[in-house]
């Protein structure tokens, strides 16, 4: 009999729910066998479900385009992707491990920069990395930490190894849509939690709370606490809201806070200025400060920057944090975990190829049609060459940019990325690409979510899973199938 | 509550009230005109008079005519007021305020804005006029009554109703200082005629008619439907009801002393009209100074609850 499965073909690549031979993966049995039993006309009415839950639900996000900004529905596919538990755990220790280092890495960058004197990472990276900022230097945040809220890309090879692909330590996003792909799929495929061992996500947010709660500079019971927005226009607004509705603070605006002239930042309450400890910000550096950092900026709080430094609010993630998520820094994290750790890497990084190495640079410019070329501070897939899929005059751009801006570009090699089944049409599933951004925790304590956002590259072959560049997501089910 | 988060609340009250009032206003001026005599000339202009928009309205057009005038108030984007302008502060001051209103309003509000914005030249185009201004005062009422339906009495509820009703004490005062000027400038022999139709439009657009005749029990003349609209302590409309409501809501927030204390002060004083013959100059000028009261209330409000300054908190 013709099932759902048995027409799928995944041998190109490592397929993390059907192996080779079309046989279930483990953790993928149940979740699979049940999806033969049903129907064809079953299984769209599902999607459809997930397609009016999400309506419902008001799940979306702003695409930027010239006719101007587009909220558009979050693409959704309806079969989840499945993780054994015990590999799980350890690219959950590998990821508390790499956090850990790289604050390490931070706070002494701002301090005594040993890691350059010792000779592990040279000077000048530094020195002329875009989010270096010498306004930090010389001040400790709570516990050392910088970066208190990580998400961090892991690929999959044609091993099923996990790879880290990037850190994102300055504002990363995604967290919320994870949240709600869990909660949709529970409404399209309620049948399965009921007798699976999926390991719920659902505490993110009272974690993050925790986090941010114990950053407070003062010692009280309970602390003020805010989600700093760009506002209704920024692309992860939906976010936003979301995070500061589930942890049940306000959700504030540039204008909405001001710093008073004891250095104090305060929330415009209609019971009259409100103290505020601890923020959440999800502006970029440049912009939180118009005394500090850009001037032009309104999305910002004047005097913000001083009011942290003086210690009087936390900022999460801490201006300076994005130093470490640099994409030629990114190449010396293996080192960066030794050297502060005294530790072997738990996770691998991709090969990356430093354009700044004139060794390296004259094998990327030779090898531009096989590689991936990423510009170093940049992030949402936006300014890449996907070599194996560029044009000549493409190629030929980026020879010109990587020569003239040697330091702005690194490159690694085409990945095998891993796939899973995918619902493309009514009835058919086809592999796609994916890639998986769990979320890192850190103040006094370590935490990391359960999985995380899985993104998909909705279209065949593509590598590219950016929601902004027309990737999807479904639901991470990391799956115990030896009771652990 | 967020100081933003209030102020966007007043404000989408206050310009869903004049999308409905300016929607009642033309509908009413459009009726007036129908009633009136040949001999006697009204002018659409005095609808750009009533809502002080001479100045924005001459930038744009030559010729004061019905269909410029009537654009200028429903359509254009020239004009901060008109309903479609209006409708689109509602629709951005509801946006970012969603998550402290009922679920609905933001459906019902897009609902109204695309109605409005599809169907704008049924409004400017006379035949159809009246139906697609209907259209408009039910989807504004459809709101209003999501909010009473479904909507805690916290402070936010109070930011709404402060705004809605400032809102229409606003209109409520021009709408009758433009009666009262219009009879001053008719020729007297004229003013008897004049004065029936006028009135009994003017509670009209203030759908007043009805409890108008079964609350006063007599004919409708100016200082009767006047008294009526300043000082009925049951309408939801006159201006008695408007600053009651303003009052008790601003009590019901944070150090709102000023702000009810300017409400009270205006709500205690009642004007003496005994006969129409109290519909003059003096008159006039006590409405100018219920306008400058408003403003005031307004700068109170936003000064008291809004609007912060360096060494406030230190």
């Amino acid at each position: 009999m013709e099932t759902l499965t048995n027409q799928y073909n995944s041998s190109d690549f490592f397929d993390e729910l059907i192996d080779e031979k079309g046989g279930f993966r483990a953790p993928a049995k149940q979740l699979l066998g049940y999806l033969d039993s049903l129907s064809e006309d079953e299984l769209e009415k599902r999607r459809t479900t997930a397609e009016a839950t999400i309506q419902e639900m008001g799940i979306s996000f702003t695409v930027y385009t010239e006719e101007g900004n587009i909220d558009r529905a979050w693409p959704f596919d309806i079969v989840p992707r499945t993780i054994e538990a015990s590999d799980w755990k350890i690219a959950e220790a590998g990821l508390k491990q790499r956090l850990k280092a790289l604050n390490l890495f931070i706070n002494d960058l701002y301090h005594d920069q040993n890691v350059i004197k010792d000779g592990i990472i040279p000077e000048h990276i530094i020195k002329e990395s875009k989010n270096f900022r010498p306004e930090c230097v010389g001040i400790t945040p709570a516990y050392g930490v910088w970066a208190h809220i990580c998400g961090t890309d892991l690929v999959r090879d044609e091993n099923g190894d996990f790879f880290v692909l990037e850190d994102n330590l300055r504002v990363p996003s995604g967290v919320s849509y994870m949240l709600e792909n869990r909660a949709i799929t529970k409404r399209v495929l309620p049948e399965l939690f009921e007798n699976e061992s999926i390991l719920p996500i659902n505490n993110y947010t009272s974690q993050l709370f925790d986090t941010l709660a114990a950053l407070s500079p003062r010692d009280i019971e309970n602390p003020e606490i805010v989600v700093l927005t760009p506002g209704i226009y920024n692309s992860a607004y939906f976010e936003h809201a979301f995070l500061a509705q589930q942890m049940g603070t306000e959700l504030v605006e540039g204008s909405d806070l001001y710093v008073d002239t004891d250095d104090c930042v305060y929330m415009k309450t209609i019971d009259g200025p409100e103290r505020v400890d601890v923020i959440y910000r999800r502006i970029d550096d440049l912009f939180i400060d118009p005394e500090a950092f850009d001037a032009e900026s309104v999305l910002g709080v004047a005097g913000l920057m001083r009011a942290w430094r003086n210690g009087n609010v936390a900022l999460a993630n801490a201006p300076g944090a994005g130093v470490a998520d640099d994409k030629v820094v990114y190449a010396y994290v293996p080192e960066i975990i030794r050297y502060f750790l005294n530790e072997e890497p738990i996770l691998k990084n991709v090969e990356t190829f430093l354009c700044d190495d004139p060794e390296q640079r004259a094998y990327v410019l030779d090898n531009l049609d096989k590689l991936v070329v990423k510009p170093a501070n940049e992030s949402g897939g936006y300014g890449m060459l996907v070599g194996p899929h560029s044009t000549k005059k493409e190629q030929a751009l980026f020879a010109e940019l990587i020569t003239k801006h040697p330091r702005n570009y690194i490159a690694q090699p085409t990945l095998k990325l891993s796939t899973a089944p995918t619902l493309i049409s009514k009835g058919t599933l086809e592999p796609r690409h994916l890639d998986l951004r769990p979320f890192i925790l850190q103040a006094k304590d370590t935490y990391v979510t359960t999985g995380g956002l899985t993104r998909v590259a909705m279209k065949k072959g593509s590598l590219v899973v950016n929601s902004s560049q027309g990737g999807g997501s479904k639901d991470t089910w990391i799956v115990d199938t030896k009771g652990q | 509550m967020l100081s933003r988060v209030a102020e966007r609340l007043y404000w989408s009250a206050r310009y869903l009230e004049r999308v409905e009032n300016t929607a009642r206003l033309v509908s009413v001026y459009d009726d007036l005109l129908f009633d009136l005599p040949n001999e006697i000339e009204v002018s659409w202009y005095n609808l750009i008079e009533i809502l002080s928009g001479e100045e924005a309205f001459e930038q744009r057009y030559k010729v004061k005519d019905e269909r410029n005038v009537v654009k200028f108030l429903l359509a254009d984007d020239t004009n901060s007021s008109s309903i479609l302008s209006s409708l689109k502060m509602v629709r951005e001051n509801i946006r970012t305020t969603r998550d402290v209103v009922p679920k609905e309003t933001w459906e019902l509000v897009n609902e109204l804005d695309l109605y409005a914005q599809k169907n704008i030249k049924q409004g400017i185009n006379r035949s159809e006029r009246h139906l697609f201004l209907n259209t408009i005062i039910e989807g504004c009422q459809k709101i209003i009554g999501l909010f009473a339906g479904a909507m805690s009495r916290d402070s936010g509820w109070h930011f709404l109703i402060m705004g809605r009703y400032l809102e229409r004490a606003d209109m409520g005062t021009r709408i009758l200082d433009a009666a009262v000027s219009l009879m001053l400038q008719s020729e007297p022999e004229a003013r008897i005629q004049l004065g029936q139709v006028t009135w009994s439009k003017v509670l009209k657009s203030q759908s007043a008619y009805l409890d108008y005749r079964r609350t006063v029990r007599t004919s409708i003349n100016g200082a009767k439907a006047t008294t009526f609209l300043m000082n009925d302590p049951c309408f939801p409309r006159s201006l008695d009801y408007c600053f009651g409501q303003i009052s008790e809501a601003a009590q019901k927030l944070p150090r709102s002393g000023l702000i009810v204390t300017q409400a009270n002060k205006i709500f205690e004083f009642k004007y003496p009209l005994s006969s129409s013959e109290d519909l003059n100059e003096d008159f006039h000028n006590h409405l100018n100074e219920l306008q400058i009261a408003i403003i005031e209330i307004n700068h109170k409000i936003t000064e008291n609850w809004f609007q912060f300054r360096q060494g406030d908190a230190a």
